[in-house]
């Protein structure tokens, strides 16, 4: 670094310096780039032999008229949106139940129960969906011969696996906003004779609104994007397609069938649809933390 | 505080409500939790015990005599290429993680405590990359890498992983939170330069964030399957997510390589179990709050 950095009105360009710097080769480049792709195609001319015969032209949003008019990508969509349904229902509700019942007077082995339910944290998906994986195979099962992988259950299979990874860390959040509620409210509110319930159902749930917000849309910009956990499942059964959610489908049209286009288009409408549902979730949290420096 | 002010109007029935209503309650549902949470871990470890014949017959949770003949075989696959996907885990976890660790803090630091023109753009704009689902950086990533020749390689699964949105955040809520600007304003009336005060004044307070923005991306690093999925094609570089996923692809349909599967994701687990134990007060999840206490 120069020796005379220290004028003050450069300093936080230098210092921020290596952030933008990632930011520009490793987000705006790639989205611009994806951009642009969505909006190409390659056009074969005569045979598609011979150097020349393949060209990339202008598409305009042929891609995208065709990723929307896609009937295998949007029945992707649809098992995504049962799936998240479930997942965040059952897993914020639990995350919910966790955090208040830690947060009760009175708990025994609060401590040991914290850190186990936060363990799957720290467990890889692709480690989480094996352990499952085999758990579910008949040959190994300890629940018998109950079909978990069956075109019917393997929804809930893998819902299973993802509720059982992120339960701990939605009850931690949410917990660690609980302890930071002054004491007294509930000590008022005691006076004033409310039960235990009452506290729970009138103060602290309300209080941790805007941290079930955050959490929650964390959660679907998650699930919206599976991948690891029903690409790992797939090897176990036959039941889950390559294009199972939107986004293996991507993966397979950039990947193995080579269609990088319509690859990029796709991904451009998740990310279309992965910023409206963020956007909300901004304007509601953004001011709270940072209203002032 | 709407919800304080409703309850100043006890109801008749509330009375009846004891001190401790739910007894054993919170406690008994908190175990549940903690089996449910506990049970595939436990199953892992004592699958891994097993014999190949052991792991079809004996009972689930009954621990086998195969732990280092499974260990053996593991190592021995494909002349110990295990080994070379957790080395190269630690590798792409550590030092993304290091790397994430510094731009994180200077730049949340340099956010919270500086006032410039295009401060807000900028800080919008890092901390939107949360919101790029993965997939729409990852294939254009890869097409860029190998436009350039760095495809399948170290740095094409290390680079992508430094800029860290939710790292900044962080870091810009403990400068606020553990740093008053009264302290640097008497650092530049003694003449301490902007590097120096960060250096000597904000780094030593920040050092306890500054760990749990490590731990967070190590894990989030170590975790990460998408990215060298798509950027990897030679089996030395992976990392243990992608080698245990080639493992299931080749051998599931092979009963007899289970136990190799299995004594890998058992041994997958220990290193980030054991970080996780043993740094447990460093997992602060303050995600809208500066309730940051050290």
């Amino acid at each position: 670094m120069p020796e005379r950095v220290s004028r003050p009105r450069a300093v936080p360009y230098v210092f921020l310096a290596p952030a933008i710097v990632l930011f520009v080769l490793f987000m705006a480049v790639p989205i611009g780039y994806t951009a642009y792709l969505s909006v190409r195609r390659t056009k074969v001319s005569g045979l598609g032999l011979g150097r020349g015969a393949r060209k990339e032209i202008f598409a305009g949003l042929d891609n995208y008229a065709a990723a929307i008019g896609d009937g295998e990508l949007w029945a992707g969509w649809l098992r995504v949106i049962g799936y998240g349904a479930l997942v965040l229902a059952v897993m914020l509700g639990f995350a919910l139940l966790f955090a208040l019942m830690l947060d009760t007077k009175h708990v025994h082995l609060a401590r040991f129960t914290r850190i186990s339910i936060f363990l799957p944290y720290a467990v890889p998906g692709v480690a989480a969906t094996l352990m499952w994986g085999f758990l579910y195979l008949p040959s190994l099962s300890p629940f018998g011969d109950r079909p978990f992988l069956s075109a019917g259950a393997v929804t809930f299979s893998m819902a299973n696996v993802a509720v059982w990874g992120g339960t701990g860390f939605n009850m931690l959040v949410l917990y660690t906003t609980l302890r930071a509620v002054p004491r007294d409210y509930y000590e008022a509110a005691r006076i004033d004779g409310a039960g235990e319930l009452q506290i729970a159902l009138k103060i602290k749930i309300p209080m941790l609104i805007p941290a079930i917000i955050l959490t929650g849309v964390f959660s679907v910009i998650a699930t919206i994007q599976v991948f690891t956990e029903p690409t790992t499942l797939r090897p176990l059964t036959n039941t889950i397609s390559s294009t199972w959610s939107p986004l293996m489908k991507i993966y397979r049209d950039a990947f193995v069938t080579g269609d990088l286009y319509s690859a990029a288009a796709t991904s451009m409408v998740i990310a279309a649809i992965s910023l409206v549902l963020s956007f909300g979730f901004l304007r509601v949290v953004k001011n709270r933390a940072f209203g002032e420096t | 505080m709407t919800a304080v002010t409703t309850l100043t109007r006890p109801e008749g029935h509330a009375r009846a409500a004891t001190r401790r209503p739910f007894g054993i309650a919170p406690t008994a549902v908190l175990v549940l939790g903690a089996i449910y949470t506990l049970f595939p871990v436990g199953w892992v470890v004592v699958a891994a015990t097993k014999s190949k014949a052991e792991l079809f017959s004996t009972p689930t949770f009954a621990p086998g005599t195969g732990l280092l003949s499974n260990l053996t075989d593991l190592f021995a696959y494909r002349d110990g290429v295990f080994w070379l996907w957790l080395l190269n885990t630690v590798v792409y976890a550590g030092g993304g993680a290091v790397l994430s660790t510094a731009v994180s803090t200077i730049s949340g630091y340099t956010l919270a405590k500086y006032a410039f023109p295009g401060r807000d753009l900028i800080f919008n704009l890092l901390i939107g990359g949360i919101l790029v689902p993965s997939v729409v950086l990852a294939i254009p990533q890869y097409l860029l890498f190998s436009e350039i020749g760095l495809a399948d390689t170290y740095w094409a699964v290390l680079l992508p992983q430094i800029l860290h949105p939710y790292g900044i955040y962080l870091a810009r809520i403990y400068t606020q939170a553990a740093i008053p600007g009264s302290l640097l304003e008497a650092g530049r009336l003694d003449g301490a330069g902007e590097w120096r005060l960060f250096r000597q004044v904000a780094l030593p307070m920040l050092t306890p964030g500054m760990v749990t923005i490590f731990l967070f991306q190590f894990v989030a690093i170590w975790n990460n399957f998408l990215l060298p999925f798509i950027m990897l094609g030679d089996d030395h570089k992976f990392p243990l997510t992608v080698g245990l996923y080639t493992l299931l692809a080749a051998g599931a349909n092979q009963p007899s390589l289970y136990n190799l599967i299995i004594t890998g994701t058992m041994l997958s687990l220990v290193p980030l179990i054991a970080l996780f134990l043993t740094m447990q007060r460093y997992w602060r999840t303050d995600l809208s709050g500066g309730a940051v206490k050290s």
